[in-house]
């Protein structure tokens, strides 16, 4: 089933696509830790992919080779069927994909809203002689994008905190001014590392329904690292497991949870 | 009681991207423009241009300038001294170089060479950040006063090493030189000062601010959303040098007419532009202006109630200066890092509410 070229649909009826970023033999190593080992898999157009492992296992790794921090000794990217040259996190960013950081990384210094239109930089292009004349190019252009950033923050449900400076939200919520920071920039992926580490049970629900909720209104490609078992099988199509750096599993949820590795690797640390 | 939010809708959001979105705040605005414009011009004099507003004036440039380097990039920089060094030599060559050419030309092609100058030792912030950037725009401070003080080409060969300003006009009215009115150089800075302040608060409030801001409060977090690191460092060094330069052919032509590099623009002038952006407010364009007029007013009110009315000694009161100033830098960096404007902020966020607080 999930070896169509063209992609398949899911049981509840969602259609995904082809390939749009595939890794192919991927190997990276710090000095002498090789924290990604020979790992390959894919992504498909409208999936949401999990990638899961005990700590340390390499997710994070893996997220950051896709978005340009770390390029890998060895192997190659695809994206959208082309091989990816080396590329700086910012030209990533450009190519349509964002994500959010294990440990929150907004910008403390500013509001929420200024959060949520930083998300917007890659689609504004009035050079500095218009922005410093303001009126005319420079005022539509932020206009118009201010629209889709306040549609953002409709979506995520914070116009109540749109004008508070980040720095003094808690937690929970600036998990998710960093998730509309990342939608405002409208990605066809989306990488999100660990949305839920350290939050409640009902704010994991919230965080949960907005990650279907984008994948569904906006058909994005989601790749996302979870600890929580109970949410990686609600939410994923397909999870590659990894631990070690190696790959041990790969394919959806239910594969998964009966691949005897993934039980003795994981699982079953996890039930301890 | 009039200052109120209550009452104000905003209806787009252009509207709520102004400047000073609050009605009384606009009033307010336009009344102490009116009053520059209108009022000030003929009524000063030569004391109170060569005291007070001229340095203001100008010293708000830099400190706007500075502001956007430091405050709103996150670039530390102690080279603001050489930097208006850069534009007041550049001021003179264009001036004795051009003479038929109008003093605003001069003064903008001086910013313009300095925000090159600016780019190129701001370079190395690509590389490294904090103390380290400081110590290296401290290098680019010595290293600039000193090329100045051994390049006679900088100076025209005269045998002082000392540059002066010669006459020039604007519109034929004289702008620099011994013979200058009082109320044209007063006119001729304060264009120079209004403007950049609304060049300086429409590139903070659009996509290039923010990413001057993006870099300042996590440099890898704006990486990931699209900002080119490289470009973004290099636009803010390049732009509020333009605003250093522009103060510093300012401070030469219009304000002291003659000038010994290391004395005008030695590492003292890089610290005091330097606290008035601390005092004033880091990242805020109105705090610029709070902080240069604080630290020009100080010596001044000092003066006046100290020596005249006290009867102090002059080097007491000079001594006290520096130590209310070095009290303020260390409370201001303690307690309150966004300075005046912060404070100024605060006030009004009660006055919102006042007489109900909650
Ligand atoms: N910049 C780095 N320099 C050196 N070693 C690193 C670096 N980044 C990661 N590693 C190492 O690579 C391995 C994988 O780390 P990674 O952060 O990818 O794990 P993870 O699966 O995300 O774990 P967690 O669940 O704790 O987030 C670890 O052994 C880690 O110490
Ligand atoms: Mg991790």
């Amino acid at each position: 089933m999930l070896d169509q070229a063209d992609g398949y649909t899911t049981a509840d009826g969602r259609k995904i696509g082809p390939v749009v970023m595939e890794m192919k033999n991927i190997t990276l190593r710090f000095g002498g830790v090789e924290a990604i080992k020979d790992i390959s898999f894919d992504i498909r157009e409208g999936e949401i992919r999990a990638i899961i492992g005990p700590n340390g296992a390499g997710k994070s790794s893996m997220l950051n080779v896709i978005s340009g921090f770390y390029v890998p000794q060895e192997g190659q990217v695809f994206y959208q069927g082309q091989p990816r040259p080396p590329m700086k996190p910012f030209q990533v960013a450009r190519q349509g994909i964002a994500r959010t950081f294990q440990n929150i990384a907004l910008f403390e210094g500013m509001t929420v809203l200024d959060n949520v239109m930083t998300g917007r930089l890659t689609h504004m292009q009035t050079g500095l002689f218009w922005q410093s004349m303001w009126k005319g190019k420079a005022e539509e252009e932020e206009t118009a994008n201010r629209e889709v950033a306040e549609k953002i923050i409709d979506f995520l449900e914070i116009q109540a905190i749109r004008k508070t400076p980040v720095a003094r939200l808690p937690y929970g919520l600036k998990k998710r001014v960093e998730l509309a920071r990342a939608l405002a920039a409208e990605p066809s992926l989306l990488l999100l590392d660990e949305p839920m580490a350290g939050m409640n049970v009902e704010e994991k629900e919230d965080m949960s329904r907005f990650i279907l909720d984008v994948n569904d209104e906006f058909g994005t490609t989601i790749a996302l690292i979870e600890h929580d078992m109970g949410v990686v099988m609600d939410l994923s199509d397909r999870v590659v497991v990894m631990d070690y750096g190696k790959k041990i599993g790969d394919g959806t949820p239910d594969e998964v949870r009966n691949n005897q590795d993934v039980i003795d690797a994981y699982l079953g640390v996890a039930h301890d | 009681m009039f200052y109120r939010e209550a009452g104000e809708f905003r209806t787009t959001y252009k509207e709520d991207s102004q400047t000073f979105p609050i009605r009384f705040d606009r009033w307010r605005y336009y009344f102490v423009l009116f009053v520059a414009i209108c009022v000030i011009p003929f009524m000063v004099n030569d004391y109170w241009v060569n005291s007070i507003f001229l340095p203001f004036l100008i010293y708000a440039i830099a400190a706007i300038g500075l502001n956007i380097l430091v405050g709103y990039c996150g670039q530390v920089s102690l080279g603001t001294g050489g930097f208006m060094a850069v534009g007041a030599y550049a001021c003179y060559k264009l001036m004795t170089a051009f003479p038929d050419v109008s003093m605003f030309i001069h003064v903008i092609l001086a910013g313009v060479i300095t925000a090159g100058v600016g780019m190129l030792f701001g370079l190395p912030s690509l590389r490294i950040k904090g103390f380290y950037l400081a110590v290296a725009t401290l290098a680019a401070q010595f290293f600039l006063v000193w090329l100045f003080n051994r390049v006679p080409w900088f100076y025209n060969y005269s045998a002082s090493g000392q540059i002066n300003a010669p006459e020039r006009d604007t519109f034929g009215i004289l702008i620099t030189g011994p013979n200058t009115e009082a109320w044209a150089t007063y006119v001729f800075c304060l264009i120079f000062t209004v403007v950049s302040a609304i060049i300086a608060r429409n590139l903070t409030r659009g996509s290039v601010g923010r990413k001057w801001m993006a870099i300042r409060d996590m440099d890898i977090a704006a990486e990931i959303i699209g900002v080119n690191p490289l470009t973004a460092k290099l636009s803010a060094f390049a732009i509020s040098s333009f605003f250093v330069g522009i103060s510093g052919a300012l401070f030469f032509s219009v304000y002291l007419g003659a000038v010994e590099v290391g004395e005008a623009f030695g590492i003292n002038k890089s610290f005091l532009v330097l606290f008035m952006i601390i005092i004033g407010g880091l990242g805020s364009i109105f705090g610029s202006f709070a902080g240069a007029a604080f630290l020009v007013l100080l010596p001044v009110a000092l003066k006046v109630v100290g020596v005249d009315w006290l009867g102090w000694p002059t080097d007491i009161v000079a001594h006290l200066q520096l130590v209310i100033v070095g009290a303020l830098i260390i409370v201001f960096l303690i307690a309150e890092p966004h300075g005046i404007a912060q404070l100024w902020r605060v006030t009004k966020e009660k006055l919102r509410l006042w007489p109900f607080p909650h």
